[in-house]
C-alpha cells in the first residue's frame, strides 16, 4: 500500500493531516510531507478518509 | 421500509458528497440531484482566490458529466426547488415533482445584496462561478475596485485585485473586521494585511449608494466621501437559501434546524452544509458554517443517515477554514468566542504567528498567519477537548522546536 501525491494539485490545506498525522504533516513552507514508513495496514480507514477528503483530489492510495 | 430513492436538493459541495456517499455506501437506488445552476458540481474556495488572479484558469468542476452518469446520478439543473411536500414525500422544481424517500437539503447560501448600490452595472457579489467570471472580467480590465465587506471573501477579492494592480479600498461597517469569526483583537490583526499591501482599509462606514451613469464611476459612503470605483464587490455575508421550505413542516431559523445526526424532525428529511444549523455536541452548541470542511462532511453524512436513519451518527467536528490573503495564508480551527486570546508563537506584526483561544480551562480555537505546519496539530488537541494547560506546554515545546529549526 502506497499514498501517491500530486504536488501541481496539492495546496497545502493540511486536511489529510487531520486525519492521519502519523503520515501527513504540512511543512513549515506549506508543503506536504509524507512519512512514508506510517503508511500500514492499521491505518487503511484513516488513509482512505484522508484521500476522499482531500479538497484538491491531490491523493491516491495505491496497492503495492 | 428500506428507501430506494434518494434525492439531493443543491448541487455545490454538499449535495455531491451526498450522492457520492450514497453510492460509495452500496445504495442501489436511484439518486438524483437537483441544482439552481446549470453548472455541474464545482469548487467554491478557489473562485475568490486563484480564479481572480489569472485570466486563463480553469474552472474548478469536481467531475464531468460521464463520471457523474458512471455513479447512476441523475441530474436536475438549471432550476431551484421551489418546494417541499414532506406528507406525499416530493420536491417541486417548477411543475416538476420529484418524489423521495430520503431526502438531503444541501441548497447551501446565497449571497447577501446591498440595496443602495443596486441598479449600476459594474456592482457584483461573488458565489457563484457566473459571479467569479464576472469579476474576474472586471478586475481584467478595471483600475479601480470598491470590495463592500472585509470578511474573508471580500478581503481576499481585494487582495487579487490589489495583486492585479488595482487601486483598491475595502469598506467595513464594523469598526474591527472579522470579530464574529476570529475575534476582535485579531480581526485587527488581520485587518492590517490591506494597507501594508497598499489597500486602502475604511472601517465604521458604510456603502449608501453608487454614482455613475449606468455603470459605477464612485461609491458614497456613510460619511459624505466618495471612492471612485469602475468594479465594485459586495462581500456582506450569505443567507441560507432556505425559502423554497415555507409551509413544508421543515423549520429553518438562519438555517435548516437540525440535531446531532442532521436529522430535521420531519421523517426522511436531513440536511447539510451552509443551509444547515445543526447542534456541534464537541462545543455543545447549535451552529451554521461556511466552510469546505464541514460542507464536505456533513454532505456525505447525511446521506448515509437519511438511508439508515436507524443507524444515524452524529456530526461532531472542529469548524477549520483558510482564506489566502496578499500571500499570506489564514487558517483558523475551532470556535472563536473566548475569555482570552494568547499569541504563543511567532510576530504578529510580521503577520506570521499563532494564537490560541481559551474558553474557560479548555482550548476551543486556533488563528495562524503564515504557519500552515501548526494548525492541524492545534485543530487535533482542541478535538480531544485538550485543556489550556497542556495547549499552552504543546506550544511551548513546537516553539522551541522551531527554534532550533532556524
Amino acid at each position: 500500500m502506497q499514498i501517491i501525491f500530486d504536488q501541481d494539485k496539492c495546496t497545502g490545506i493540511g486536511l489529510c493531516e487531520s486525519f492521519a498525522a502519523e503520515v501527513f504533516e504540512i511543512g513549515d513552507d506549506g508543503a506536504l510531507i509524507i512519512h512514508g514508513e506510517a503508511v500500514t495496514e492499521e491505518r487503511r480507514g484513516a488513509l482512505m478518509q484522508a484521500v476522499d477528503g482531500c479538497p484538491t483530489n491531490a491523493l491516491r492510495l495505491v496497492e503495492s | 421500509m428500506t428507501p430506494s430513492r434518494l434525492v439531493v436538493v443543491g448541487s455545490s459541495l454538499a449535495g455531491l458528497r451526498a450522492a457520492e456517499a450514497a453510492r460509495r455506501n452500496g445504495f442501489t437506488g436511484t439518486v438524483t440531484m437537483i441544482g439552481a445552476e446549470d453548472h455541474l458540481p464545482y469548487d467554491k474556495p478557489p473562485l475568490s482566490k486563484a480564479f481572480l488572479d489569472a485570466d486563463d484558469r480553469p474552472t474548478p468542476v469536481y467531475r464531468d458529466r460521464e463520471s457523474l452518469a458512471e455513479l447512476g446520478i441523475d441530474l436536475v439543473l438549471g432550476e431551484p426547488a421551489t418546494g417541499l411536500d414532506t406528507e406525499v414525500r416530493s420536491v417541486q422544481v417548477g411543475v416538476r415533482e420529484i418524489p423521495y424517500d430520503a431526502l438531503v437539503i444541501a441548497t447551501g447560501a446565497r449571497a447577501r445584496s446591498l440595496p443602495a448600490l443596486e441598479g449600476h452595472a459594474g456592482v457584483h457579489t461573488l458565489r457563484t462561478l457566473d459571479d467569479a467570471v464576472a469579476v474576474r472580467s472586471a478586475v481584467s480590465d478595471g483600475a479601480h475596485a470598491v470590495v463592500i465587506g472585509a470578511g474573508f471573501i471580500g478581503s481576499e477579492v481585494a487582495s487579487s485585485a490589489r495583486g492585479r494592480g488595482l487601486a483598491t479600498t475595502v469598506v467595513e461597517a464594523s469598526d474591527t473586521p472579522l470579530a464574529r469569526a476570529i475575534g476582535e483583537e485579531m480581526g485587527a490583526v488581520c485587518a492590517r494585511l490591506h494597507p501594508a499591501h497598499g489597500t486602502a482599509l475604511r472601517t465604521g462606514v458604510t456603502a449608501v449608494g453608487a454614482e455613475g451613469d449606468g455603470r459605477v464611476e464612485r461609491v458614497v459612503l456613510s460619511d459624505g466621501s466618495t471612492v471612485d470605483a469602475d468594479l465594485v464587490v459586495v462581500g456582506v455575508g450569505a443567507v441560507p437559501d432556505t425559502d423554497w421550505l415555507a409551509d413544508s413542516g421543515v423549520t429553518a431559523d438562519d438555517g435548516v434546524l437540525a440535531d446531532a445526526t442532521l436529522a430535521t424532525g420531519v421523517p426522511g428529511v436531513y440536511a447539510a452544509g451552509d443551509a444547515v444549523r445543526w447542534h456541534n455536541d464537541l462545543f455543545d452548541e447549535t451552529m451554521r458554517l461556511e466552510n469546505w470542511t464541514s460542507a464536505a462532511e456533513q454532505g456525505a453524512l447525511a446521506a448515509r443517515n437519511a438511508l439508515d436513519p436507524a443507524a444515524a451518527t452524529p456530526y461532531s467536528t472542529v469548524p477549520y477554514f483558510w482564506s489566502d490573503w496578499y500571500g499570506v495564508r489564514i487558517q483558523f480551527a475551532g470556535v472563536a468566542r473566548a475569555d482570552e486570546v494568547v499569541v504563543v508563537d511567532g510576530d504578529v506584526d510580521a503577520h506570521r504567528f499563532v494564537a490560541l483561544y481559551r474558553r474557560g480551562d479548555r482550548l476551543v480555537g486556533a488563528l495562524t498567519l503564515a504557519r500552515p505546519t501548526e494548525i492541524m496539530k492545534y485543530r487535533a488537541l482542541i478535538a480531544r477537548r485538550a485543556d489550556w494547560a497542556e495547549a499552552l506546554e504543546f506550544a511551548a515545546a513546537r516553539a522551541e522546536a522551531a527554534a532550533a529549526r532556524c
